[in-house]
């Protein structure tokens, strides 16, 4: 049996240890907002932190992350709570057809979250193994700008609010 | 309360971005098998014997043959050559041969490894010299699927006036278009209906061409497009064929049938760019005015006809670029070759043409010693010139204003001053190169092609006052849903809130159309802005003239136009049944609009004389770039584009539009290699078809230029296609300007710089780096 905490619940699973990650996540756990692009780790599509790193899910086996703590798409905000990343894809047209959405979240939360730097290029470095093919990445890069300073600004005040910008 | 020119959220956007947009994969179908395909492994021969092991337990699954093909075995599109499955003939390595179906996907595909077939081989044709050699007569009786011709003026009394002639031969390979979602689709059936859903651009085109292979009627059948990862034309016509098979097995199995393509299947099996040679000989004056064009052009189309006569007609259409010449002649042909064949890709052949059109400025410029921005001035469309097909352009042509905006923006003409003195400088360990291009890229279908399709999209209001989008164009990202939505609710006046799209399902929307073409907004959006309309006029007549209009006051006319469900409720004008006819939900009427052609247009498809296309967007790039001299690899620093678009309806979607066009441009300039092997992809694999990245893809600075066009809504024209129309030639020119070298053939790789640079006499200048 592998115990793993899947978006701060603790699940178990039963199945072939070497089964892949993403596939756990989709077919048993009922998880469907992590996506497979290209199944061999290219792509990132499949994006999810182990331990607050991202990860490709289609490269894990499963028996791979026992014990460990993984977050997917699901555990950020809802469409009526959306937290400030997927805000600022929203206003700065970050996702597009949407496949590579929850991937491209992943790794850009993890660099959010660990209060990463608001510099064009070291968010391109970082986004690097995620590939998108709509985008273009630049209203990307201006999301995740935008993520980076809006976090840091409810970290300093968190009383203000970020809800009621204005979009051009 | 306006929404058009304003970035509104998009509106599906927040489920995209938690996760819970659904595409084909996220389905769960109870009792479902998963569809596999047996593929050829040649490129041409006939199938002799088809074996099964015989210790493999075939018990446990549903297989589909060409024998179990209820109608006839043919994907309908325009030719109908093409086989569901290959039953006696094969012409192109991965031609699907059979269809394996088991309720654990791994069992299905380990059940291809039990499966034998015995050809007899015959030679294949791999190459466009080996197809025009005619060794091999694949496509009687000259192996051309299609050629074109346009003639304007006198060209030979053209050249005879031109100070200059400069000729010039382009290559242009194939490009896979790598949408992240697969192929994919399900398919069940329900009720004695067929019912497929799936990854698509087109649910209309699946519905004609399963028609055909199931022989049913249009009831019969209801094609639902499910959120889809990305098309850029790979979801145009391949979806016909995907869905034929996971309906025959379906049919078959009489349980739900799941057919996800995997990465490498996906890129190896499905169509591509049609690579292309063009040669152009141009005549100029020493004043740099262009007296005759001659233009050849040849495009591969795979093995079957598929899409390539469009293709190749609207590559034709664009091959002069935005300029205009009395003399033209530009004739041209599609080829077979034993290969997968090529389809819809973005830009559709002008991509092709227009990366020769543009960077034989460049040759022409060294010819008649002034520069290309010079020459580009004096020759491109302005309002009142004529095309080589003897359009008279009318009105929206910012053909100069792009370019203008687009030099300026850069500032072109100094940095390429700034960089050629760079590159006089032997000690730096890089060139450094401004390349321009110019285009046009006509919105809508070529031709009397709109005509033909007679597209229908409209509105239903409801009888709670609800306002809703029926049309069958689809959201494949550009941002359909929310544009639409827009056109109607500024169109009637409330908020873009209130307005709902319906999913595009055969049984619940109209014909409006393949999603294709740069259509959707000018054509499809102008007949949902007109249906729109004529509900406007008929809610003023219930409801009393206000600025603006409440929820109140929608339901308030709703009970009166609308009466209740009560028996057999008179659901007037929709004109006729959409689709299936399979209407469902609350008692609606609906405004259904056909396209109807403007008068002024006019066509002649025998002469390919006329109005080729409605209207055209056109685009500027220039692309600020440097070489390595040590590693010959290219780096852009920046993209500064300029486009046309008539009127940005969302500008941040817009924006979107161009930027990941853009993008897909720089990878078919740069990196986007097609190494074909026997007839089959050698890098069907993002591992080694490298798309760009974050790291790859420059910054872009782009400015929308607003030329509105009378027919469009608000004035919109096409953007889809238009942006990657213009950067690959730009690229090419950017890096001449900065190494001096004639590159005519993409992708421009490193390797290919380096081959270049060491055969060219460049070398004994003492341009490599040290010397």
């Amino acid at each position: 049996m592998i115990s793993i905490e899947v978006n701060g619940e603790k699940r178990t699973f039963k199945g072939f240890p070497f089964k892949r990650l993403i596939d756990v996540l989709r077919q048993d756990f009922g998880l469907m907002g992590t996506k497979e692009g290209c199944g061999e780790g290219e792509c990132g599509a499949c994006t999810v932190l182990v331990n607050g790193e991202p990860v490709n899910s289609c490269l894990i086996p499963v028996c791979q992350v026992e014990g460990t703590r993984i977050e997917t798409v699901e555990s950020l905000g809802r469409p009526a709570s959306p937290n400030v990343l997927q805000k600022a894809f929203l206003e700065k047209g970050g996702s597009q057809c949407g496949i590579c959405t929850p991937g491209m979240l992943m790794t850009a939360w993890a660099w959010v979250r660990g209060g990463g730097s608001d510099k064009p290029q070291a968010i391109r470095n970082v986004l690097a193994g995620n590939l998108c093919r709509c985008t273009g990445y630049q209203h990307i890069v201006n999301a995740v700008v935008q993520a980076v300073r809006d976090r840091k600004k409810i970290i300093r005040n968190p009383k203000s609010t970020i809800q009621n910008r204005k979009s051009k | 309360m306006v929404s058009v020119g304003k970035n509104v959220p998009r509106k599906e956007g927040p489920q995209k971005l938690c996760g819970l947009a659904k595409y084909i994969d996220d389905y769960d179908f109870k009792d479902c098998l998963y569809g596999v395909t047996f593929r050829s492994s040649i490129p041409h021969g006939l199938i002799k014997k088809i074996s099964f092991d015989s210790d493999f337990p075939w018990q446990e699954y549903v297989i589909a043959t060409a024998q179990d093909i209820p109608g006839p075995n043919v994907v309908a599109l325009i030719e109908n050559d093409q086989p569901l499955l290959a039953d006696k003939k094969i012409l192109h390595p991965m031609e699907p041969i059979l269809l394996v179906s088991h309720p654990i996907l791994q069992k299905a595909y380990a059940a291809l490894e039990h499966i034998r077939v015995d050809y007899e081989e015959l030679p294949a044709v791999l190459t466009l010299e080996e197809s025009l050699s005619l060794e091999q007569v694949l496509y009687p009786p000259d192996n051309v699927f299609k050629k074109f011709q346009i003639q304007k003026g006198n060209v030979e009394a053209g050249f005879a006036q031109a100070d200059f002639i400069v000729e010039g031969e382009y290559r242009v390979p194939h490009q896979e278009q790598t949408y992240i979602e697969n192929n994919g689709v399900a398919a069940y059936v329900e009720n004695g209906t067929i019912v497929v859903m799936g990854s698509m651009q087109c649910p209309y085109y699946v519905h004609k061409a399963l028609k055909h292979i199931f022989n049913v009627p249009d009831e019969k059948l209801r094609i639902i497009q499910t959120t889809t990862g990305g098309g850029f034309g790979g979801k145009e016509e391949y979806p016909n064929m995907i869905a034929g098979h996971a309906a025959l097995l379906a049919l078959k199995s009489g349980r739900p049938v799941k057919m996800i393509y995997d990465r490498q299947e996906d890129m190896a099996a499905t169509t591509k760019r049609h690579p292309a040679w063009i040669k152009h000989r141009t005549g100029v004056t020493k004043e740099g005015k262009l007296v005759a064009q001659e233009i050849e052009v040849v495009m591969d189309g795979g093995a079957y006809v598929t899409l390539s006569p469009v293709v190749l007609s609207r590559g034709t259409l664009h091959a002069t670029g935005p300029y205009e010449c009395p003399n033209v002649r530009v004739v041209s042909k599609t080829a077979a070759t034993n290969t997968p064949p090529n389809g819809a890709f973005r830009g559709f052949g002008a991509p092709q043409t227009l990366f020769a059109a543009e960077l034989h400025w460049e040759k022409i410029a060294e010819a008649v010693g002034l520069d290309s921005l010079t020459l580009r001035r004096l020759n491109v469309f302005k309002e009142g010139s004529q095309t080589a097909t003897g359009q008279i352009l009318g009105e929206s042509v910012g053909a100069s204003e792009v370019l203008e905006r687009a030099v300026t923006r850069s500032r072109y003409i100094s940095k390429r001053k700034e960089y050629s003195l760079w590159n006089r400088d032997k000690k730096k360990e890089s060139w450094r190169g401004m390349g321009l291009a110019l285009v046009h890229h006509g919105a809508g279908f070529t031709g009397s092609g709109e005509v033909y399709l007679a597209s229908r999209a409209g509105v239903a209001f409801t009888n709670k006052g609800q306002v809703k989008v029926l049309a069958a164009s689809t959201e494949i990202g550009q941002g359909t849903i929310s544009m639409f939505a827009q056109i109607v609710a500024d169109s009637l006046g409330i908020p873009y809130e209130w307005v709902v799209v319906v999913d595009p399902d055969t049984g619940q929307v109209p014909n409006s159309g393949p999603t294709v073409a740069s259509r959707t907004c000018m054509v499809v959006g102008g007949l949902i802005q007109k249906a729109t309309l004529q509900l406007k006029q008929e809610l003023s007549r219930h409801i009393s003239k206000k600025s603006s209009w409440s929820q109140e006051d929608l339901k308030e006319a709703a009970r009166k136009m609308i009466p209740p469900p009560a028996g057999e409720a008179e659901l007037a004008p929709s004109r006729r049944s959409a689709g299936g006819g399979m209407m469902e939900g609350q008692p609606e009427k609906k405004y259904i609009v056909e396209y109807e052609k403007p008068k002024e247009i006019q066509w002649d498809d025998k002469t390919y004389k006329g109005d080729a296309y409605a209207v055209y967007s056109y685009a500027c790039a220039v692309v600020d770039l440097e070489v390595d001299k040590l590693t010959y690899e290219v780096k852009i620093h920046k993209i500064t584009t300029a486009q046309d678009i008539g009127k940005a309806i969302h500008p941040l979607l817009a924006e979107g539009q161009i930027m990941g066009g853009t993008a897909q441009a720089v990878g078919y300039a740069l990196y986007e290699n097609v190494v074909m092997k026997n007839g089959v992809m050698q890098n069907a694999q993002l591992t080694n078809y490298i798309i760009p990245t974050f790291m790859d893809t420059p910054p872009m600075d782009i400015e929308i230029v607003e030329k509105p066009y009378s027919h469009g809504p608000f004035g919109a024209k096409g953007v889809g296609e238009l942006p990657m129309d213009v950067p690959a030639p730009a690229i090419a020119a950017a890096i001449h300007h900065a190494t001096g070298l004639w590159i005519p053939e993409l992708p421009i790789l490193p390797e290919k710089i380096f081959k270049v640079f060491f055969s060219s006499p460049l070398v004994g200048e003492g341009r490599v780096r040290g010397t």
